[in-house]
């Protein structure tokens, strides 16, 4: 499990960017969940921390695919695929995630820049 | 309503079937387009898919699995409206009747009388237009942009990037003034010369010449001078595709004018996207915005209205919204900055091209402008939406 970052310090409505690799987005909802997400956006190199969280979707700060954050399921284009979920645990009032071991699915250019090649 | 026929097989088309599948509306559902491709996504056409960086796979907008249960008739153009029978002619002759009409004709580049249609002359609208223009790009040489806008300052960022030797000619004093105000557009327009690519503002354009085989040779100026030129460009906006509802008696002012919810002067017919202008309560005037995020979101509420024959009660449209990417910066602005009497920069700097700049009026907030600064983009436009809803 990997620490993100003490309970208290993610307020409701606000996001967590884990810098792991790929980065790691992780959601505080107004109502009170807590959720984690591959931050990168399926479509283009976006940090989806940065998105419109709105219940248990958040919209990506670019354009306007939104991502459940309980399935990882996306409504809407320009994305088509789903982003992977984490399992988060909360032990001793510290946030920590638990990685999937399916492969993420990013968009081509931070494929690629996460390779090593050009973006 | 046992049919509906969606007119326009684009992003809004797309977003209307979608969203009438959605309802749980499970009658015949009948796209008509007049391109002969399904529907792909168009911003790329002017960054990634033009720069050779994306491929026509990336742009198609269904998904892999995705069955509407729709009959689609693509390259198959719309001429006629009958508002009795609720009947659309076709180009061909074929004549296609429903019960229910989406209008989703979009809207065409305009053209510049003077820049007479010839070889190495574009415009950038379509899937065609980007492979025509993208294989000019490749032969490199200099290429001239009539028009400082939003898609004329894209190709001259991708063309830059591939090399081309790039000139932007402007009509106006300042770039993009209509859209972000005349400071904004200043700071965003500088990104050309911060690159080497020049800006020549406030000069019409006369005309084009041609070499010996007919290829455009040079862009000549209003004022004279002339711009040797291998490719060129035509960026001058866009206009609602309509001109096929003549005669429908549809009412019609720039676009099909609509209620704040898509619905048209006729019954059982609403219009979306690009060619439709929709009544904005807040401006009180009827408004056609040509943004990406409208063609996607407001076909929901012009569906409803369609279904129910009565405003479906959705909630407002979220203020406009777009992105541009010009020279690996992101601009992002929601709002409208018409109207607006301050221009604050908040965070950042212009000469930084870094910024996140808000629009008030009388104090209130109602526009926003971002470059390079998504995450504070996304609060101010939640604080828009909660100011204006």
């Amino acid at each position: 499990m990997i620490p993100v970052c003490r309970l208290a310090d993610l307020p409701r409505g606000e996001a967590f960017r884990l810098e792991t690799d790929p980065p790691v987005a992780v959601f505080h909802t107004e109502e009170g969940e807590l959720y984690a997400i591959d931050d990168t956006c399926t479509h283009q190199d976006a940090s989806l921390a940065d998105g419109w969280l709105e219940g248990c979707e958040v919209e990506c700060p670019l354009h306007a695919s939104k991502f459940d954050l309980r399935t990882g399921a996306v409504d809407a284009p320009p994305a088509r695929r789903p982003v992977r979920t984490h399992e988060v645990v909360v032990e001793d009032g510290v946030i920590h995630v638990r990685l999937s071991p399916s492969a993420p699915g990013l968009p081509s250019c931070a494929a690629g820049r996460l390779a090593g090649g050009a973006g | 309503m046992r049919s509906v026929l969606v007119v326009g097989a684009s992003l809004a088309g797309l977003s209307a079937a979608r969203a009438l599948r959605a309802r749980g509306y499970d009658g015949r559902l009948v796209l008509v387009g007049d391109e002969p491709h399904r529907p792909y996504d168009r911003p790329p056409l002017s960054k990634e898919f033009l720069a050779g960086q994306a491929d026509e796979a990336a742009l198609v907008l269904e998904a892999e699995d995705e069955d509407l249960g729709a009959e689609w008739l693509l390259g198959a153009r719309a001429v006629a409206l009958d508002p009795g029978a609720r009947s659309v002619g076709l180009a061909d002759g074929r004549t296609v009747t429903a019960d229910g009409v989406v209008i989703a004709t979009g809207a065409a580049a305009r053209t510049l009388p003077g820049a007479a249609a010839r070889s190495g002359v574009h415009t950038l609208r379509t899937l065609d237009d980007a492979r025509a223009l993208r294989a000019d790009l490749a032969r490199g040489g200099r290429l001239v942009v009539i028009g400082g806008g939003f898609i004329g300052a894209e190709v001259a960022s991708t063309a830059h990037a591939l090399g081309l030797e790039v000139t932007v000619v402007e009509a106006a004093p300042t770039p993009l003034s209509g859209p972000l105000g005349e400071a904004m557009g200043g700071v965003v327009s500088s990104l050309h010369r911060d690159h080497g690519v020049r800006l020549l503002c406030g000069t019409g354009v006369r005309g084009t010449e041609a070499d010996g085989e007919g290829r455009v040779a040079a862009v000549v100026l209003a004022d004279g001078r002339r711009l040797p030129a291998d490719t060129v460009v035509v960026g001058v906006g866009a206009r609602p595709c309509t001109d096929w509802l003549a005669g429908s008696g549809i009412e019609i002012g720039d676009g099909v004018l609509c209620g704040a919810d898509g619905r048209t002067s006729l019954p059982g017919v609403v219009a979306v996207g690009d060619c439709a202008a929709w009544y904005d309560p807040a401006a009180g005037a009827h408004h056609r915005v040509e943004h990406w995020t409208g063609a996607l979101e407001r076909p929901a509420a012009a569906v409803a209205a369609l279904l129910s024959g009565s405003p479906g009660g959705q909630r407002a449209p979220r203020p406009p919204y777009f992105w541009s990417d010009q020279y690996g910066v992101r601009i992002q602005f929601a709002g409208r900055a018409a109207g607006a009497d301050t221009v604050t920069v908040e965070e950042g700097a212009p000469q930084g091209r870094d910024v996140l700049a808000v629009y008030r009026r009388g104090g209130v907030p109602v526009a926003v402008l971002g470059m390079n600064r998504p995450r504070s983009f996304t609060r101010w436009r939640k604080r828009l939406a909660a100011v204006t809803s």
